[in-house]
Parts: C-alpha cells; sequence; structure tokens
C-alpha cells in the first residue's frame, strides 16, 4: 500500500493516522479535514471550554512535537469517492489518489428547520459552535434547551453553574431513556431539579418565535417559553452524505463489520460515522462516544494493512463519561436488551449509584454516578464476560 | 522519603493501594506479582489510577481511559498528554516501602491550582 487517505480530521481519524504508524505503514499518508482546526478534543466543549475553564490550546488531541508525517488538508471537504479510479474527490477540485481508505467523517448536529438565520439559536458540535456559544452565555439571559440528552443536559448544567437561569425541554416522556433505560435516566436527569433547572418533559417544539433574534420557544400544547438563548441538542447524523453511490454500503452511517470493514475492498471506516457489526448485540450500532472513536481505529486499520485477513477481535463493550452538576456518569454495556435494572451500591436521592443492568441474569450494562472505583470494575466483568 | 504501603501479602494481585500522602501515591500489585508505585492522580483530570482498569503493566484511567505505564509512567494516548510520576519500590522483610521521587509531579491544572492555594 503506497498512499492511505484518512478523511476526517478529528478524534477517530487521528487515531486511525497514529495507528497506521504504530502498525508499520511506512507509505503516503494523507489526512483531509474541513474544520480549519488541527484535531481537538469535542467533550470539554459542552463543559470545561463553555464555562471558560479551559482555552482552545487546552483541546489538541495532538502532544508537543508529535509528527505523523501526515500530509494534513485541512479546511477542505471531501465531496465524492470514486472506486474505480480509487480517488477522493475535494470541494477546491483537488483529486486524491489512494490504495487504501479511513472513512471518519464523524456525525454533525442536527438542526431545527426554521431556525436558521435566528440569531441566539446554537446548536453544539464544533470548536467555532463553541465560542459562538460561551460568548453569548458570558452576556446572560435566559437559557432554553432543546433536547435532554448529554449534550443538552451537559450544556444547562454548564450554563446553570455560570449563573444562567436554564430550562430544558425534553419530548420524550423521561430524559435519557434510550441510553439509560427508564427508571436510570429519570434518576440521572432528576440532576436538573436539584439544582432548581427546569425540566420540562413529554412536550415536542413547535417551533421558534423571533423577528431577527429568537424571543420564545414555542410548545406544542401551546406554552412560549421566553428564550434569550436556546441551545437545540437534539442529536447528531452521521456525515456520509459524500458517500452516496460510492459503493460504500449506507445504513444509518457507514455500515461495517466487526473490524470495521466496508462494502468495498480497502475502504474502512471509524468513530461516530460508522455502524460496526456488534458481536455482543447480534445487530449493527453507530455509537457516537469517545472511548469507541479512540481505541477502534486499532482494529480497523489492523484490517485495511491486513487486506480484510485478520479475524476482527471482539471490541470492548461501549463506554461513555458525562460530567453534570458536579457527578462523574459513567455508562458501559448495552441497556435495551436488559430485563432487569439493580442499584448494587448508593442511593439514587444522593445521586451516588452503581447500577446493573442483566438480561436473563447476566449483566449486560453498568451505570455508575459518581463510583468510579466499583463501576471500573464491573466494567472490566462485562468486557470479560462475553 | 521513604514510606511504609503495607505487608506484600496485604496487597493481592491485581489490586492497588493509594497512600494518601500530598500528592497521593499508589501502590499496584501485578497479575504476574511485580509491585510498582507512580502518582495516583491522572494527568489529565482528577481522577484516582487506584480505581482504574490495571491490567499487565498497564493501568487505565477510570475517566476517559488513556493508559500509563507502571514501569515508565509514560502516557499512551490522549486525552492525557502527560507522563505521570514513577517511584522507587523496596520490599523487605515482607513489607512494601515507597521511596517518593524528587521529580515534580504532573497534575492535571485542576489539582495542581488547589494544592498551590493551600490544603481544600
Ligand atoms: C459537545 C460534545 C460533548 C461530548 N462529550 C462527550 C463525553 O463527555 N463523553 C463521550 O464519551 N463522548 C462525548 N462526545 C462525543 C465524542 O466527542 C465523539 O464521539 C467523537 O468526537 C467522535 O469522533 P469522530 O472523529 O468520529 O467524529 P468527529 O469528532 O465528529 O469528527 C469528524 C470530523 O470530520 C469532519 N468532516 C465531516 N465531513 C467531512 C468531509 N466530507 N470531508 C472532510 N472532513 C469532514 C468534521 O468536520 C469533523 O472535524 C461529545 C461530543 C460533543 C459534540
Ligand atoms: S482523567 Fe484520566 S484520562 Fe481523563
Amino acid at each position: 500500500m503506497r498512499t492511505v487517505a484518512v478523511v476526517g480530521a478529528s478524534l477517530a481519524g487521528l487515531s486511525a493516522a497514529r495507528s497506521l504508524r504504530k502498525q508499520g505503514y511506512d507509505g503516503r499518508l494523507v489526512v483531509i479535514g474541513d474544520e480549519a482546526h488541527r484535531p481537538y478534543d469535542r467533550p470539554p466543549l459542552s463543559k470545561e471550554f463553555l464555562a471558560g475553564d479551559l482555552g482552545e490550546s487546552d483541546l489538541a488531541l495532538e502532544t508537543d512535537g508529535e509528527d505523523l508525517r501526515a500530509e494534513w488538508l485541512l479546511g477542505v471537504r471531501a465531496t465524492g469517492l470514486d472506486r474505480t479510479r480509487r480517488a477522493v474527490r475535494l470541494a477546491d477540485g483537488r483529486e486524491i489518489q489512494a490504495d487504501g481508505l479511513v472513512i471518519a467523517t464523524g456525525a454533525a448536529a442536527r438542526r431545527l428547520p426554521g431556525s436558521e438565520g435566528l440569531a441566539g439559536v446554537h446548536v453544539l458540535r464544533t470548536l467555532d459552535d463553541a465560542r459562538a456559544l460561551r460568548d453569548e452565555l458570558a452576556r446572560g439571559g435566559r437559557l432554553v434547551v432543546i433536547g435532554g440528552g448529554f449534550v443538552g443536559a451537559e450544556v444547562a448544567s454548564t450554563a446553570h453553574a455560570l449563573g444562567l437561569e436554564a430550562t430544558v425541554v425534553e419530548a420524550a416522556p423521561t430524559p435519557l431513556a434510550a441510553p439509560l433505560g427508564q427508571a436510570m435516566g429519570s434518576i440521572v436527569s432528576a440532576l436538573h431539579l436539584d439544582h432548581g433547572v427546569r425540566l420540562l418533559c413529554g412536550v415536542g417544539v413547535k417551533g421558534l418565535s423571533g423577528e431577527r433574534k429568537v424571543e420564545a420557544v414555542l410548545l406544542e400544547d401551546g406554552r412560549s417559553i421566553p428564550a434569550d438563548i436556546v441551545v437545540v441538542g437534539v442529536g447528531a447524523s452521521p456525515c456520509v452524505d459524500w458517500l452516496e453511490g460510492s459503493g460504500v454500503t449506507l445504513d444509518n452511517g457507514v455500515k461495517c463489520g466487526a473490524d470495521g470493514r466496508t462494502s468495498l475492498a480497502g475502504v474502512v471506516a471509524v468513530g461516530d460515522c460508522a455502524s460496526w457489526y456488534d458481536p455482543r448485540a447480534g445487530h449493527h450500532r453507530r455509537v457516537e462516544h469517545w472511548t469507541g472513536a479512540q481505541e477502534r481505529p486499532a482494529a480497523a486499520v489492523a484490517t485495511l494493512l491486513a487486506g480484510g485477513a485478520v479475524e476482527p477481535g471482539v471490541p470492548r463493550p461501549p463506554y461513555f463519561w458525562s460530567d453534570q452538576y458536579g457527578v462523574k456518569i459513567q455508562f458501559a454495556g448495552h441497556a435495551a436488551g436488559a430485563d432487569s435494572v439493580t442499584v448494587e451500591e448508593g442511593a439514587p436521592d444522593d445521586r451516588n449509584v452503581l447500577a446493573v443492568y442483566r438480561r436473563a441474569g447476566h449483566p449486560v450494562a453498568v451505570l455508575g454516578m459518581n463510583q468510579p472505583r466499583l463501576f471500573t470494575r464491573w466494567r472490566k466483568q462485562l468486557a470479560a464476560a462475553s | 522519603m521513604m514510606i511504609p504501603a503495607c505487608r506484600l501479602a496485604d496487597l493481592p494481585r491485581g489490586e492497588a493501594l493509594r497512600l494518601d500522602i500530598d500528592p497521593p501515591v499508589s501502590v499496584f500489585h501485578t497479575d504476574d506479582g511485580e509491585v510498582f508505585a507512580i502518582d495516583d492522580t491522572c494527568t489529565h483530570q482528577d481522577a484516582s489510577l487506584a480505581d482504574g482498569w490495571l491490567e499487565g503493566c498497564e493501568v487505565e484511567c477510570p475517566l476517559h481511559a488513556s493508559k500509563f505505564d507502571l514501569r515508565t509512567g509514560a502516557v499512551d494516548s490522549p486525552p492525557a498528554k502527560l507522563p505521570v510520576r514513577t517511584h522507587e519500590v523496596v520490599i523487605e522483610d515482607g513489607m512494601i516501602h515507597v521511596r517518593v521521587s524528587t521529580d515534580a509531579p504532573n497534575l492535571p491544572p485542576c489539582v495542581a491550582a488547589r494544592l498551590a492555594g493551600g490544603p481544600a
């Protein structure tokens, strides 16, 4: 293999580039990213960076003096993939021919239709988004967060700590029920109420009002919630439009085997844009968490370099963390298949919990709130169990 | 400074013991029976490495999964970027002692600020 192109210059792309060099790949390495920035870390964007405790240079993912001998093409978008010529087309008309391709284009924040051009309305995915939101929060005002998922909850928590009045609107009856299940979702989302952040559940958003600047969030039940700042935290969609018609099979992201291989030989996909086959769950799953984007590229790169001739190992169960109102939340595994959840340690009322999800008596997931030690033990056990 | 930690027999393989000195140091007993001591606080944020995932000669931070080599203190990948200090371990008459390094520790910014401001 003489040239490998990595499309997407964030956590998964950087991790793939590192894995390539670590696994002995010595050829030409081109990394393409549409943001102008060097790879940076996203989790602090809703936490320490938004709070003003970390600056931009603290977000760098590369270490000082790190040199991957890569050509970095930043600020340019990949617009297509020509499989017969094995070339990535770029928005500026250039073309990069490569024998191997790593797709790491991540996901983009979903927006609210009709909110374009209305001042005061934000999404949070990129450094540029975070800068804009941070500046706006610094001016103060009433904040409404649409969506009670992890990013939305963290924004509410950070804004609350900055002294803003915050309201979270969630369409589902219980926030976080999809990743955590009903019972634990309500325990975690009770953190909002503990801190006097208003939580409105089970009601959809009809639209926003305001001429040039947002003035209120209009709910489907007719209520109108006054707002100076609105953050739309309704999830992210995989950035795979550029692969339409390329022969790479797409299905809620790039459809991959348990080792990152795609439907095209010499092409692997990693990170938030990739839907890997999960042997534990028995189906494909797109995991939008930091640790997977960091860990899995090593396996995908091994597949790429071996021409697909390696046996995929079983990846560790998906893991993520979140920090809200000073509470460290950690979760590993799959809650969806569980038929029971039991609190093994701590007390839900103290927001200090170690809960184990089981299916037919076997642990399938674990949740910790301020329980890093026990959580790690359970996480280890979960990985060993399958 | 040489600090007695515990009896080797009292620290099972695969386990770690945190010494509450300032900054805290942790002693790890690996599955292979080796004993190492490193700074307990992750260099990324305020996490205790004694709470982490011990495998071979590496401990994975319990929060964001950077792995530190117990022999050298080196870190493998982000989000942590700096190594942790390592300390010499001396086992005498079945007792584990730690000779605390005189190097400057690589504490995360939040913890360094707290220590600089005196005990919280
Ligand atoms: C605010 C926020 C907070 C988070 N907090 C946590 C947390 O606490 N814990 C946790 O586990 N996870 C968290 N995450 C999730 C974590 O950051 C992601 O899982 C991780 O960033 C995924 O990395 P990635 O490289 O796959 O994708 P991304 O980081 O999305 O990077 C993809 C890159 O590809 C670029 N790109 C897209 N399309 C193209 C194209 N056509 N051509 C060229 N470049 C392209 C994008 O601009 C982007 O730079 C958080 C995410 C956000 C946004
Ligand atoms: S606190 Fe250790 S890696 Fe983040």
